[in-house]
């Protein structure tokens, strides 16, 4: 117990670093130097520092949005098995409620940013309601294939142990699937490229970005923070499943966790430099590629294993 | 053709006496019917002498024509029957305080009062110096939705205000509202000494320095009939092209940047620079001012600085290749840039669309080809005209013309040829004369006429950026667009705030 509550701070204070890898990888691909692997500590302290604005036109729902979202993406840090250790809290159905604890957190940041009632950051807050929409099918479909082969719902029976290596010699191929879809929901639940593109300063095509215009200072921040959260959270599903190897509690447990890590982080990077964005209406059928392939993949475990 | 104008040719010294002065009626049908066969409007604008307003246009089909009248103070606009001379028409009516009956749409252009005292066309005070003060066009409905979007934007460019209104993601009409920097600049020309004319004319836009100071370089030698020397024309065309380069490269990577592609996006950043760097070598600014001097140019070209050149470029031109094929070879891109903000050649035609954006709407049109000036009547400039009008095409165009741009430059620098540089000097303009220049600069068309009074004191000092014409070109390629793609679009056009300001 006590190590899952120091795995979890440890994520948590670790998040911003990883996060950093990938502006270092997109900053290679430019030909730059790039900022530091420390800039978002920096970034962070900066705006802890400094005092909130609010418009006089918002209400409570305003200052709410940030503190949830934060609250959110932390808490759903204690479903995640680390580095295949057992989670913080861990019971059968845990998924469900971590799916809803970060739709609780997406609404509570769209409603903070309709309560501005500036015309950009609805257009945000329409477009960051429909595209995770079609990211909670994928998941559910992604659910279901899980549930097809270890008859449980919860995060701690896929991921922790040797389990995963289980799930890989039950249904290794269709799995391949799975980690392409959840691949494509990272990006999406994330604002990376091609969904979105969190380096522009163009309020007319963002999408996540747009929402916290306006929020500053310490409310920025734990918005900040919660993303890197959130981003650690798919990036450690999708780098169990790729390097699903057991060492139990030792060093080298560790040392292949994060190597993972940096795996799903440079790969992110490499994408982002790699493919430019997709136009606003052609998102919708890259998203949903990610439902085909968890539908297929639980196709092939109903019919062949 | 034959008509009632007269025809001219670019930066030729027209006596005034000699220019058609015909009865309103007659000067609207001829330039209707001029400009209905084809002809595009070069220049239509409003001067005052001996207390009364007179019109004066320049018109061109192959070639230029020119023609002036009486202005009453309202008239039949010509805009209702022939759209090219709507934008014209709104400036005359804000600046003269002519009224234009029936004109489709009516609105200011920069938000200034009329320099006759009489009242304002548009029924404003000017009491506040708000440009956007005005009820803009709207859609009803129960799904529409307006977005508004500047004066102040978040990148580090100039203000404008532009106003969506939109059907979800969807664009219905982008109205676009100018006019915050406008400086008067048309007004500055005539009370300086002639010596800062060419301190003026390279500040109208700092993109546009070369662009703007040969077309009023131009006219003040055609003026006091002067030619400069060969050496000087080429380095002016080496300059009008380096200008080219360097903003169609920077155009490239900005608008690889905002389909969040970003390696082009970094390597056309650094390469702009280096292109800027050229330009600084050949007279010692980035942006080249201080190069054109009515005369010739103030700097020659040395044979040291001439193998510098030659050499860099060697260097830059695999450089620049390779990063096109990067940016045109990606798929990704391409699949945003294709069919994005089609402006079809039918409505470009309409709108009157010059430079780059015009030519990948399919108008030809370039002033390197058709009026050449300084050393371009020697170059071949191929046909740049694209068929669709999309944002690829428009990237595209810029495609061509900077793997041009390199080789003209290339086959200039070659060939060292001696100039006598001239320095600031104070020149006499002659009496009652009328001169027009145009020159392609790297957004098209500009065009500069000087009207000097029978003491040789500028009367009326006219620019035209090309941004005039392209802006509406912009509103128009966002119809029926998603709203995302606007800085895509605004990218592809580029266009300029204080060279359409003044």
């Amino acid at each position: 117990m006590i190590e899952s509550i120091i795995l979890w701070l440890l994520a948590i204070l670790t998040a911003p670093f990883f996060s950093a890898i990938m502006f270092k990888v997109k900053a290679f691909f430019g030909g730059r130097i790039g900022s530091p692997l420390l800039i978002n500590y920096y970034t962070l302290i900066k705006l802890f520092k400094k005092g909130s604005v609010y418009s006089t036109s918002t209400t409570v729902v305003f200052k709410l949005g940030p503190i949830i979202s934060f609250a959110s993406a932390i808490t759903v840090l204690m479903f995640l098995p680390i580095a295949g250790h057992n989670p913080i809290f861990s019971f059968n159905g845990d998924v469900i409620l971590i799916l809803y604890l970060m739709g609780l957190g997406r609404f509570f940041t769209i409603a903070a940013a309709m309560d501005t009632a500036s015309p950009f950051e609805g257009m945000g807050a329409a477009r960051e309601a429909y595209f995770p929409i079609i990211c909670e099918a994928a998941m559910f479909m992604i659910l279901i294939f899980f549930y097809r082969l270890t008859g449980q719902l919860q995060l701690s029976a896929y991921f922790t142990g040797d389990n995963t290596i289980v799930l890989w010699n039950l249904a290794g191929a269709p799995l391949l699937f799975i980690v392409i879809s959840l691949f494509i929901i990272l990006l999406t639940e994330n604002s990376r490229v091609p969904v979105d593109d969190p380096a522009t300063h163009l309020e007319l095509t963002m999408i996540h970005e747009v929402m916290v215009l306006d929020h500053s200072g310490p409310d920025f921040g734990l918005i900040e923070l919660g993303s890197f959260c959130k981003l650690f959270f798919y990036s450690t599903i999708v780098s169990r499943l790729i390097l699903p190897f057991d060492f139990g509690f030792s060093a080298i447990g560790y040392f292949v966790f994060i190597i993972g890590l940096i795996i799903v982080y440079v790969t992110v990077g490499v994408t982002e430099s790699v493919i430019a964005r997709y136009r606003m209406d052609k998102v919708p059928q890259f998203v949903l590629t990610s439902f085909a392939l968890a539908f297929f993949a639980t196709i092939i475990t109903l019919e062949f294993i | 053709m034959t008509n009632a104008f007269l025809e001219i040719s670019n930066g030729e010294k027209i006596a005034r006496e000699k220019i058609p002065h015909l009865s309103f009626d007659e000067f609207s049908k001829t330039a209707l019917l001029v400009v209905e066969d084809g002809g595009k409007v070069v220049q239509f604008f409003a001067y005052e002498d001996d207390n009364d307003i007179k019109f004066m246009a320049v018109l061109r089909t192959d070639k230029l024509f020119v023609a002036g009248c009486d202005a009453p103070d309202s008239y039949p606009a010509l805009s209702k029957a022939c759209e090219p001379f709507h934008m014209f028409e709104r400036e005359i009516a804000e600046q003269f305080g002519m009224r234009p009956e029936g004109h489709p749409w009516l609105k200011m252009v920069r938000y200034h009062a009329n320099c006759r005292d009489v009242p304002d066309v548009f029924g404003n005070d000017y009491k506040e110096d708000i440009p956007g003060n005005y009820n803009y066009y709207q859609v009803d409905g129960d799904e529409i939705h307006e977005v508004a979007v500047g004066p102040v934007h978040a990148g580090v460019i100039e203000p404008g205000h532009f106003r969506f209104n939109c059907i979800g993601e969807r664009v219905l009409h982008l109205e676009i509202q100018l006019g915050y920097q406008h400086r008067a600049i048309e007004n500055l020309f005539l009370n300086v000494q002639a010596k800062r004319l060419p301190i003026l004319a390279e500040n109208i836009a700092g993109d546009t320095t070369i662009g703007h100071s040969l077309c009023m370089a131009q006219a003040v030698e055609a003026l006091t009939s002067v030619t400069p020397d060969k050496g000087a024309q080429m380095i002016r065309s080496i300059a009008l092209e380096l200008e080219r380069l360097a903003n169609h490269i920077g155009d490239l990577g900005a608008l690889s940047g905002d389909v969040a592609f970003l390696p082009p996006a970094n390597y056309f950043g650094r390469i702009r620079g280096d292109f800027l760097n050229l330009a600084l070598l050949l007279c010692g600014n980035r942006f080249g001012k201080g190069l054109v001097r009515p005369g010739g140019v103030r700097f020659s070209l040395a044979d040291d600085i001439r193998e510098t050149l030659a050499e860099r470029l060697k260097e830059l031109k695999p450089q620049v290749e390779h990063v096109l094929d990067l940016l045109f070879s990606a798929s990704t891109v391409r699949a945003r840039f294709e069919d994005c903000g089609i402006v079809s050649t039918y409505d470009a035609e309409k709108l009157g669309l010059v430079g780059p954006a015009g030519r990948a709407s399919g108008i030809p049109y370039d002033v390197r080809r058709s009026f050449p000036t300084e050393h371009y009547s020697q170059i071949d400039i191929p046909e740049n005209k694209k068929p669709t009008g999309d944002v690829y095409d428009r990237a595209r165009v810029r495609y061509d013309e900077i793997l041009q741009s390199i080789h003209i430059i290339q086959s200039l620098i070659y060939s060292p040829v001696e100039t006598q540089c001239v320095d600031d000097s104070n020149f006499n303009l002659p009496p009652s004369s009328f001169v027009v220049t145009v020159n392609e600069a790297w957004r098209g068309e500009v065009s500069h006429a000087i009207l000097t009074d029978n003491r040789g004191k500028i009367l009326r000092y006219k620019v035209k950026d090309p941004s005039f014409h392209n802006w509406n070109g912009l509103a128009m390629s966002l119809r029926d667009t998603g709203i995302s793609d606007f800085p895509l679009n605004n990218k592809s056009f580029n266009l300029s705030y204080c060279g359409f300001d003044l």
